[in-house]
């Protein structure tokens, strides 16, 4: 299967790679997928305490060059948002953006769980109850 | 120079040899007559051509040139000797031995002849990929028809206790069928003396051409008849009919004899150089190696790199051509059934890669390969948040994954 120029730009030079403080209360962390499935995304949010803009935003990805580049690709997406934009970003988007063929999009499904994931809890580190996703995929 | 990508999937198919292509051009063009043609020149050139190609084959295998029955491939080989056994035998039985590390081309078979009335049971081998003897004793029934084990397997290269099981299927009047694909040409491989009573193989696999296989059918002790798949011509003694590949017949025979020729010289370099492979890239932490280590295949190396996953791997290492036990291109996500069928864990069996080598292969070619494989796992793991999980000590079993 041919991968498209972006994802085998993201995956040849990953952004934004690497780990924050999990104990702060500004990061907020999204660990989602499963090992036997092939493919697990952790991506981390920094929201600044004053301006409740996402400043820095990190992941690591275990799985296929799609999922590194959608898990890529969303860090670069997220960082200088706040955090209800960052709800807006859509699997979709990161679809088009990446021309992920059909058999790749739960690839930005899990991306789009992961801003989701990271997003709550930094809510909830921060006393605020989680956002529901009730967003149907495909 | 070294030219890239380099080709290290051979136990998917290897390139032809150029001795076999020479072989078989004058039968393109020059003596094209179909073997079947009694009447005339064109068809006495074209089958004496065969028979001399029979020979070869026979050779190879220690088989009688009447017992090999030209296919298309070992999965139209297995095919004919799995149905064929079962609508020929259908009087004296209908049960099947396999084991479930077998071939797609045995077990969708398998599953066929179900539906039609057969019953079939899948052996479980241990975790380096092997099955016993006793496994097979114990399996057996009154009703049993046909054993059916792979000789080697083809994603990992073990090699079974042919000639036990087909000594024991011999002792109780049951036919033993193996699936040599990715044996025959590699490793001795003797029908006599492993007491073997068909087998199919093919071509491509031992640097032949693509689309042509046999069935070595047993003659004496016990006379083998299976029931032909396709009606026509009769040919092949009745069991295959249809005009027979003569090119792809005339490459088959000189690849077998190029094997039989080249066998012991081809697998001291490949050996080594598999060796090389395998002791350079178990220097990586956390990698393994699948599969029985001592009873296996000379050029094939399967290795699992833990903590990062197969098709990923397989983009990294974009300048090699080897093959990953993930499938996660498939919608379902599942990885290898062979590699779960040794009780691998699920994230090993998503990070494993097969490597093939052949009498073509360098020992540059390995040095590239080592580097390269070595790079791409680091710079994967770096970014893998079970390596970083690994490396914190924690265990990865205590963490409630959400699944998608």
């Amino acid at each position: 299967m041919a991968y498209s120029d972006k994802v085998i730009d993201h995956y040849s030079n990953p952004r934004n790679i690497g780990t924050l403080d999990k104990a702060s209360k500004q990061v907020g962390t999204g660990l989602v997928g499963a090992p036997e499935c092939g493919d697990v995304m952790r991506l981390q949010i920094e929201v600044d305490e004053v301006t409740g803009i996402i400043k820095d935003a990190k992941f690591k990805t275990f799985g296929c060059g799609s999922a590194i580049a959608s898990s890529s690709l969303a860090t670069e997406w997220l960082k200088g948002k706040s955090v209800d934009e960052a709800l807006q970003i859509d699997n979709m988007d990161i679809v088009e953006e990446l021309a992920l063929p059909p058999v790749k999009i739960h690839c930005s499904v899990l991306a789009e769980d992961a801003i989701k994931s990271a997003i709550n809890d930094y809510r909830a580190k921060n006393g605020l109850s989680p956002i529901e996703d009730n967003k149907k995929h495909y | 120079m070294l030219k890239l990508p380099i080709y290290l999937d051979n136990n998917a198919t290897t390139p032809m040899d150029p001795r076999v292509l020479e072989a078989m051009l004058p039968y393109f063009t020059e003596h094209f007559g179909n073997a079947a043609s009694r009447n005339h020149s064109f068809g006495w050139q074209a089958e004496e051509a065969v028979d001399y190609a029979r020979e070869q084959i026979a050779k190879l295998i220690h088989a009688d040139a009447k017992e090999i029955i030209f296919t298309s491939g070992a999965t139209e080989s297995n095919n004919l000797a799995i149905k064929g056994v079962f609508e020929m035998y259908a009087e004296k039985g209908n049960h099947f031995i396999t084991v479930t590390t077998e071939h797609k081309a045995i077990l969708d078979t398998c599953k066929h002849i179900e539906k039609l009335g057969a019953e079939v049971t899948y052996l479980e081998p241990a975790t380096d990929g092997l099955i016993t003897v006793e496994q097979v004793a114990s399996a057996i029934k009154p009703n049993t028809v046909l054993v059916t084990v792979m000789y080697a397997n083809n994603e990992i290269g073990v090699i079974q206790p042919i000639k036990a099981i087909a000594e024991l299927c011999k002792s109780k009047g049951i036919l033993f069928h193996t699936d040599a694909t990715q044996a025959v040409g590699k490793i001795p491989v003797d029908v006599m003396a492993d007491g073997i009573d068909l087998m199919s193989f093919t071509a491509h696999k031992m640097y032949g051409p693509k689309g042509v296989g046999a069935l070595y059918v047993r003659r004496k002790n016990p006379r083998v008849k299976v029931t032909a798949q396709m009606d026509g011509g009769g040919h092949e003694r009745g069991m295959r009919s249809g005009t027979i590949n003569v090119t792809g017949i005339v490459g088959f025979g000189k690849a077998c004899e190029l094997c039989q020729q080249d066998m012991a010289q081809d697998t001291e370099r490949i050996i080594k150089m598999r060796n090389r492979l395998e002791a350079s890239l178990s220097e990586l932490e956390e990698s393994y190696i699948n599969g029985n280590i001592e009873h296996r295949l000379p050029h094939l190396s399967n290795m699992s790199f833990k903590y990062v996953e197969g098709e990923g791997l397989i983009m990294g290492v974009k300048n090699i051509a080897v093959s990953s036990g993930s499938a996660c291109t498939s919608a379902s996500l599942e990885p290898s059934y062979v590699l779960k069928a040794l009780g691998l864990d699920d994230e090993l069996a998503h990070s494993s890669l097969r490597f093939g080598l052949s009498r073509f292969t360098t020992d540059e070619e390995i040095d590239y390969a080592i580097n390269h494989v070595k790079e791409a796992v680091i710079k994967l793991r770096e970014m893998s948040p079970l390596w970083e999980m690994f490396k914190e000590g924690i265990d990865l079993k205590t963490i409630q994954w959400a699944e998608h």
